[in-house]
């Protein structure tokens, strides 16, 4: 009657035994495996096996398998890759692995203070390393990625000064703003603001008529998702501060060893995403969100985030940590009333984080924005060498990336892209789909594992498409 | 020599202790942790003065106070914290309640390190990553299998986001068919996870919560009464984190479908229902698993996780986008979706973790998956019944009922018999290397406990939990003092947590507390 089957003596599992399963069923009164789920009803009970690919049982087999699957990617160590928008290839030193796969971080999880004082200890280093680099005096345990840091900190603003609406720049990484729209549905409203074409700069009149009592945030980003850098952050926050709104800048944290964070420019939240500090791309799956804000209550307690604050302990000398005020958040005793939600997010990559900023510390910091801003500044003067080409369409100082203006080749992005792929390199991601009002751009992300030999393939190659493509 | 005793079962144990400083006390001027490579000089002398070249207001004056420390500094410091950190590869994971900590196989982390996955560019074109789309796609395939849905997003990153966008998607429908104004109020049960109620509120939803009737099930005249043309939802957990199977769920989902709602079923710990039963059977149009719970792939401290989002076609417009679609020849990205609710995360999800969840079913199959099931039941049910055994532990509601993956234990009796509460347990449970976790807040069942044994513990590693916590109870009524004081043997001692709640007090930052202590 019964054609269910199990899977006996399997690794993972080792009461699989059917002798074991045998005694301990009978200590507790059954007769067989079947009789275990006796309160589902037979009504909504499953009486065959699943229809799943069979088991790879050997760990060679299941090997030998992903491995086959995982080869038909082309990974960006095999290709030269200039792709970022969002999710950046830096370096990520060999401690920051040896960290992040330690089997007692990897597989902890919801411990105390006590058995998990390591967890508790690395990331309230975390929080205090970040704090440091945007200089502030509140970091959170890392959310999920920037969109939702940057979610997050619009209704953070929203519920402290009960307003409902927001403004944004109407140039910004626009899958980003699906995610805080749909995050702030239906409390808030977006509200765009103009900016200059040939800058990139937010257009300060427009952000003044746009502003009003309605206002709760003003935010921007610095680099912002194009590269370039917003310079007028302290009169955007002046602007802001005058009606009473508060003021949320998106940061790269790879910048901050050379930029002056936001906090310097009168930003009340900032935001950003710790990727770029130490974690590997995983198709997206390396992101990490981070908040900062001062250390005044009526910012901390709007944090759904977890906070882990440093105490004493009954034995002197000894460091403890724990929550700090909890019931803010939905594990508290409050529930639905709590602020959002919390949960798993991305801790680990919190903990890589602060690994990456202990082994780079002030200097390293320095030196990679440093080499950033020197190899990005190489790279458009080579593009710029090329007839048609525009290394960068912005005419602002930046930050990593930048836009390629490919529209005077008379050749798309996509075609030119299509080349360089043939000749191993991932060219920047094609704007004219989001975009079309940049004509045919792409974004470009230089970063320190950029040598000059990379730049300069780029440039031979793009010059050569250029050259001998005929026009559209 | 004389043989060694080993006849006990309760463990003489210590956790690593390493006295560690706070890493900005391990700076030492001058010290480097990594170097960065330098620029060439052509390089140099093409870009200029790049630093001067910024505008003004941007340039950084000060350089961030980061610890400055040699490599071997860094890695050390590392190392013994996490030896400090007790994760499921160290200890019988039996204790953390409603988080499913099973075995994490090693093969699925160093598959998920190779570059082929690390080394992957979310914007990279669709025919260079055809591999991890396959992956993602037959995973989307295997989940339908498992819950009868119809389709599946994985750009959920974790179990609560895929909550939020259970009740993002149950708000675009009912905008789609004009009726959200009306539908404003989305219902859960009080022993479902707390973002079952929380998500759902950031998108303006009214939260009506049912209690449990006198058998622990959701009181289902109480539901009667709650669900009506207002409801938006109900989202649940069945069983719920009691370990309670409700029986009656189709009469749950087919009363609110007739009233109009939608039923989102919250399956983070489905640990024990693999191949037993569906959320399609039970009358769900959506459901969420978590793959950092039951599908066997690592916790990382709290993420990165993933969750996997499923619906019935009826709902798969509404979706995040894109979809990965597969057209029998090759994998792709859909962003036509013409209903969808956007974004929940950016990019894909979390890739690396759908990868190790895939493993994880390829190398269980169905067969596989079913003995998880009946094996995490088969030890939840060993562990309550001798648990029981144990005065002073009970179960609220009937012990003589079968509980699924996990049971909700009130120690009550215990407390009111000794003084101790159950979080004076948890922390004397540590003395033995052993989790031990209470319950979510707030404690609706008096000093509550909730274990989840899942398939990974032996019979002996049961028995040796089962025998810790008989001996602490022992404890609890013979020197409970000891029991109050604990950890003994743990990483630190009590911690002094009366300034966590004062903004006076409260210390986020190691700067802050240098400058609340005077120090600064």
């Amino acid at each position: 009657m019964m054609s269910i089957k199990g899977f006996k003596h399997h690794p993972y599992i080792p009461n699989s035994v059917p002798e074991v399963q045998e005694a301990m069923l009978k200590e507790i009164g059954l007769n067989s495996l079947e009789e275990l789920h006796a309160e589902v009803p037979e009504a909504i009970k499953l009486k065959e096996n699943m229809n799943l690919p069979p088991a790879l049982s050997s760990e060679w087999e299941l090997r030998r398998h992903v491995e086959g699957l995982l080869r038909k990617n082309r990974s960006c160590r095999d290709m030269l890759n200039f792709l970022g928008a969002g999710c950046w290839q830096h370096y990520v030193p060999a401690v920051c692995d040896e960290i992040n796969s330690r089997g007692e971080f990897l597989t902890g999880y919801a411990g105390e203070p006590y058995n998990d004082h390591g967890r508790f200890q690395t990331l309230f280093e975390y929080q205090s390393m970040v704090a440091e680099l945007v200089d502030m005096d509140v970091v959170n345990v890392p959310t999920m990625d920037w969109a939702q840091a940057a979610a997050t900190a619009m209704r953070m603003a929203g519920r402290m000064n009960g307003k409902r609406q927001v403004l944004v720049p109407a140039l910004m990484d626009c899958n980003k703003l699906k995610v805080m729209k749909n995050y702030c549905d239906p409390d808030l409203d977006f509200v765009e603001v103009a900016y200059h074409p040939n800058t990139g700069q937010l257009d300060l009149d427009d952000l003044k008529q746009k502003m009003n009592g309605e206002t709760a945030a003003v935010y921007f980003e610095n680099p912002s998702f194009f590269g370039f850098l917003e310079t007028q952050g302290e009169e955007i926050s002046r602007i802001t501060h005058e009606q009473g709104a508060v003021s949320v800048v998106g940061v790269d944290p790879s910048s901050l060893g050379v930029l002056a964070p936001p906090s310097h420019y009168g930003a009340d939240i900032i935001c950003g995403d710790l990727q770029p500090l130490g974690i590997h791309m995983n198709y997206g799956g390396g992101l990490s969100g981070f908040i900062a804000t001062r250390d005044e209550e009526e910012y901390v307690m709007q944090y759904p985030s977890r906070l882990f604050g440093i105490a004493p302990t009954t034995v002197e000398g000894e460091y403890g940590f724990g929550d700090v005020a909890y019931d803010r958040t939905s594990f508290g005793d409050l529930r639905e009333n709590a602020n959002e939600f919390v949960g798993t997010q991305s801790a680990l990559w919190g903990i890589t984080a602060g690994v990456y900023l202990a082994l780079m510390g002030p200097e390293g910091m320095r030196e990679l924005g440093e080499t950033i801003l020197q190899r990005s500044r190489y790279a458009i003067h080579q593009l710029n060498q090329i007839p048609g080409v525009k290394g960068s369409y912005f005419d602002a100082a930046g930050f990593k990336e930048f836009v390629v203006d490919f529209s005077a080749t008379g050749i798309t992005v996509a075609s030119i892209n299509q080349q360089l792929m043939a000749q191993g390199i991932y060219g920047g991601k094609d704007l004219s789909v989001d975009y079309p009002d940049l004509g045919q751009c792409a974004l470009y992300c230089i970063t320190e594992i950029h040598n000059r030999q990379d730049i300069d393939r780029l440039a031979a190659s793009i010059k050569a498409i250029v050259t001998e493509t005929p026009g559209q | 020599m004389k043989r060694i005793n080993r006849h006990y079962l309760v463990r003489n144990f210590h956790q690593a202790k390493w006295d560690e400083p706070v890493i900005f006390e391990l700076s030492r001027k001058g010290e480097r942790g990594v170097r960065i490579p330098e620029a060439e000089e052509e390089v140099k002398a093409v870009a200029g003065d790049v630093m001067a070249a910024l505008p003004t207001g941007l340039q950084r004056k000060t350089p961030p106070v980061l610890p400055e420390m040699a490599q071997p500094r860094v890695l050390r410091h590392y190392m013994r914290l996490s030896q400090e950190t007790l994760g499921g590869d160290v200890n019988i994971e039996i204790g953390q309640g409603t988080c499913t900590v099973k075995y994490n196989p090693k093969i699925n982390d160093r598959l998920a390190s190779l570059p082929e996955m690390a080394a992957l560019h979310p914007e990279q074109p669709v025919e260079t990553v055809q591999g991890i789309l396959q992956i993602m796609h037959e995973t989307d395939l295997m989940m339908r299998e498992i819950s009868g849905m119809d389709r599946f997003t994985f750009q959920t990153a974790s179990g609560s986001q895929a909550a939020f966008a259970m009740a993002s998607l149950i708000k675009a429908w009912h905008r789609h068919t004009g009726e959200d104004q009306q539908r404003d109020e989305i219902i859960t049960t009080v022993f479902s996870h707390p973002s079952d109620a929380a998500c759902p509120a950031i998108k303006g939803y009214k939260i009506i919560t049912i209690f449990p009737d006198e058998e622990g099930y959701p009181d289902y005249e109480a539901f009667k009464a709650a669900v009506s043309e207002r409801t938006a939802g109900f989202i649940c957990a069945n069983p719920e984190d009691t370990g309670i199977y409700n029986k009656r769920i189709k009469a749950f989902t087919d009363l609110v479908h007739e009233k109009g709602g939608l039923c989102g079923y919250d399956q983070a710990n489905a640990n024990g229902l693999l191949g037993i039963t569906r959320a399609r059977e039970a009358g769900f149009d959506m459901c969420f698993f978590n793959l950092h719970k039951t599908f066997g792939t690592p916790h990382g401290c709290g993420g990165p996780g993933s969750g996997a989002l499923g619906v019935t076609k009826e709902l798969e417009s509404f979706l995040p986008a894109p979809l990965i679609d597969f057209d029998g020849e090759n994998y792709l990205l859909n962003h036509d979706v013409p209903n969808s609710i956007g974004r929940v995360r950016s990019f894909h999800g979390v890739a690396q973790v759908v990868l190790k969840a895939y493993a994880w079913m390829r190398s269980l199959g169905a067969e596989g998956l079913y003995e998880v099931a009946k094996v995490s039941v088969l030890n939840n049910n060993y562990l309550f019944r001798k648990l029981l055994e144990i005065e002073g532990i009970d179960s609220p509601y009937d012990p003589s009922k079968q509980r699924v993956e996990q049971v909700r234990y009130t120690l009550k009796k215990l407390t009111d018999d000794t003084g101790v509460t159950t979080g004076d347990i948890q922390r004397r449970m540590l003395d033995f290397g052993l989790h031990y976790w209470t319950s979510h807040h707030p404690y609706y069942v008096p000093e509550p406990a909730t274990l989840e044994p899942t398939e990974t513990p032996s019979r002996e590693e049961l028995d040796e939990y089962i025998a810790t916590l008989a001996h602490v109870v022992r404890e609890c009524y013979e020197n409970p003092e000891l029991v109050k004081t604990a950890p003994h043997n743990s990483v630190i001692h009590q911690v002094d947590e009366s300034g966590m709640d004062d903004p006076k007090e409260w210390a986020i930052t190691w700067r802050s507390y240098l400058r609340k202590t005077g120090a600064s």
